[in-house]
């Protein structure tokens, strides 16, 4: 424990994704931290880098019908469908605490449309304890017969642009892998204002029981996500960081510091894990303190050395 | 509060074809299980199976700090579970999810266990005896073979009735015919039923046509075990616009709450 103290007056790593101040480049991923609460007994909560909050909409949702997620190879799939209490329950009941306890809060919000996400983020405006933003794009836009807001460039341009319009946090669009090319939708969100990117979300799969012969998830299509998708989001972001000046918050499939290092290499500001923490609920601290160690055994003194050091020729 | 540990293997027994006897040494989850509460244990060190297997706490030894876990193999991780070796360790979280509700006073109980579903029932049994509780266990299985938990079950006092499909122990049949034939419902306080969602649901019916208080406990995939990832939904009947999470707010129900799958 003393050792590592020391570690980190040498080394810092702090770092600022897009004016989000973070005290270490590790945050817990949307959906798969709860509001915080539920790691308490596990973690210093005050301690991650950001809690990214469940996804949170206007009003409450009751999710998606079981089962709702299966284990695959190296991952899981899941179909949550965005259950969550509403905005004014997180603002009300969920923020309170996690003011109270320190912690480094980005709100993931979540609309059917363009007006729904704005409407949210002015809702948020205001209300201290929040540090950014981080839009889900991984919606259907209802005005748009569905069509997932992630995919379509106009539409992330325009959902970014509304939201910046009514925030003065930093805002930082969750961009989907489900597309022909990422880099075109990095810039219409460089376009619209973002501040941040977040790489990736959930690449979408399904899974059939071979013995109802039917498929697994009750909504059939399910985000797949841990270890199976590492190389997809690393290839991602590697290609966005050398088209896009802007931070990138990297995650997919992180359980070790080793994998946050990819991501940092390929071009991360910071990085996310979520999946992992399944498993390893003390996930975050346990790559803050090993990164410290790498750091200090490899004679790297702040971050900014291995950010995108995988692009040096 | 629950943790985080690893805990040392003092013993690891195959009981029969399928199942296995897991005691691991865990002295601060030890001390905070309950009846019906589950452990989270992370099969191997790798990725592959990826996600922590929630098990039903079988047993538990405070005065050692020991834990017992009953499992059945039916995938990879229970699997590869399987070889643990006696002096290693393994990763468990726990105990987590909401167990039984105990009686305030000693009652006349009877517990209703279909297959592996015996396990949480055992642990049960044990706690409700120390309370002065007069049990009755019916243990339904495809054969003698899986009685597992008849030497457990008789040592804490209670009286036990065996069901075997192939008749190589006791009644010959469904656990929940022996229920129907053999249970005087005026004789009885309580119910608590773990097993097949079939059995579980004729437990249902028994006690709800003769006004007994019942608990079940349900089994769900699950990732996270806390209550954060929102993977183990299941409806109840009193709640029709939330589904409530198996790890959290379970894994034990009311009986009357509980739609169950026939």
């Amino acid at each position: 424990m003393k050792k590592e103290m020391e570690i980190s007056r040498e080394i810092d790593i702090s770092t600022d994704l897009g004016g989000i101040k973070l005290n270490n480049p590790v945050c817990a991923a949307s959906g798969t931290f709860g509001y915080g609460r539920e790691y308490e007994p596990y973690v210093d909560i005050s301690k991650i880098g950001a809690v990214i909050v469940k996804g949170t909409t206007l009003e409450p949702r009751a999710g998606n019908p079981p089962p709702r997620i299966i284990e695959t190879a190296s991952g899981m799939l899941n179909a949550i469908g965005l259950e969550n209490p509403g905005i004014n329950e997180f603002l009300n009941t969920h923020l309170p605490y996690l003011r109270e306890n320190n912690v480094t809060v980005i709100a993931n919000i979540a609309g059917n449309t363009i007006e729904e996400y704005a409407a949210i983020a002015e809702m948020i405006e205001g209300n201290p304890g929040v540090a950014g933003i981080e839009l889900n794009i991984s919606c259907p836009n209802v005005k748009q017969g569905g069509l997932q807001f992630g995919t379509d460039p106009q539409m992330v341009y325009e959902v970014v642009k509304a939201v910046k319009e009514k925030t003065t946090l930093p805002v930082m669009p969750k961009l989907s892998p489900n597309v022909t090319d990422i880099v075109e939708i990095a810039r219409a969100s460089e376009a619209g204002g973002a501040d941040a990117l977040s790489m990736i979300n959930t690449l979408m799969g399904m899974a059939v029981d071979i013995n109802t012969r039917k498929p697994f998830l009750a909504n059939i299509f399910g985000g797949l996500s841990g270890p199976a998708i590492k190389p997809v989001a690393l290839r991602m972001i590697y290609q966005v960081y050398r088209e896009v000046k802007l931070p990138i918050l990297g995650g997919g499939g992180i359980v070790n510091y080793r994998d946050a290092l990819e991501f940092l290499m390929v071009g991360a500001t910071a990085i996310s894990v979520g999946t992992g923490i399944f498993i390893n609920p003390q996930l975050t601290e346990e790559i803050v303190s090993n990164l410290l160690h790498y750091m200090q055994e490899n004679n790297v003194a702040s971050l900014s050395e291995l950010v995108g050091a995988a692009h040096q020729a | 509060m629950p943790g985080m540990q690893q805990g040392l293997v003092i013993s690891h027994n195959q009981v029969n074809r399928d199942m296995f006897e897991l005691e691991f040494i865990a002295p601060e989850i030890a001390e905070e299980c309950q009846p019906g509460q589950f452990i989270h244990i992370k099969p191997g060190l790798r990725d592959q199976p990826l996600l922590r297997r929630p098990l039903s706490i079988y047993d538990v030894d405070k005065r050692l700090g020991s834990v017992t876990l009953l499992y059945k193999v039916v995938g990879t991780g229970t699997r590869l579970l399987t070889s643990v070796r006696t002096k290693e360790y393994v990763d468990v979280m726990g105990p987590l999810g909401r167990g039984f509700k105990l009686p305030d006073q000693p009652e006349r109980i009877l517990l209703v266990g279909g297959g592996v579903g015996i396990a949480p029932l055992v642990y049960l049994a044990r706690v409700l005896e120390e309370q002065g509780c007069d049990i009755t266990v019916l243990h339904g299985t495809e054969s003698r073979r899986q009685l597992v938990a008849f030497e457990k079950l008789r040592q804490i006092g209670t009286d036990f009735f065996p069901a075997t499909m192939d008749g190589t122990a006791g009644y010959k049949g469904l656990v929940t015919e022996l229920l129907l034939k053999k249970i005087e419902p005026k004789k009885l306080d309580r119910i608590y039923t773990c097993g097949p969602e079939p059995m579980m649901a004729v437990v249902a019916e028994f006690a709800a046509n003769h006004n007994i208080e019942a608990e079940v406990s349900l089994e769900e995939y699950m990732a996270c075990g806390v209550g954060a990832c929102l993977g183990c939904a299941r409806k109840l009947k009193t709640n029709d616009t939330q589904y409530v999470k198996v790890c959290k707010d379970g894994p034990v129900f009311n009986i009357k709450e509980v739609e169950l799958y026939k």
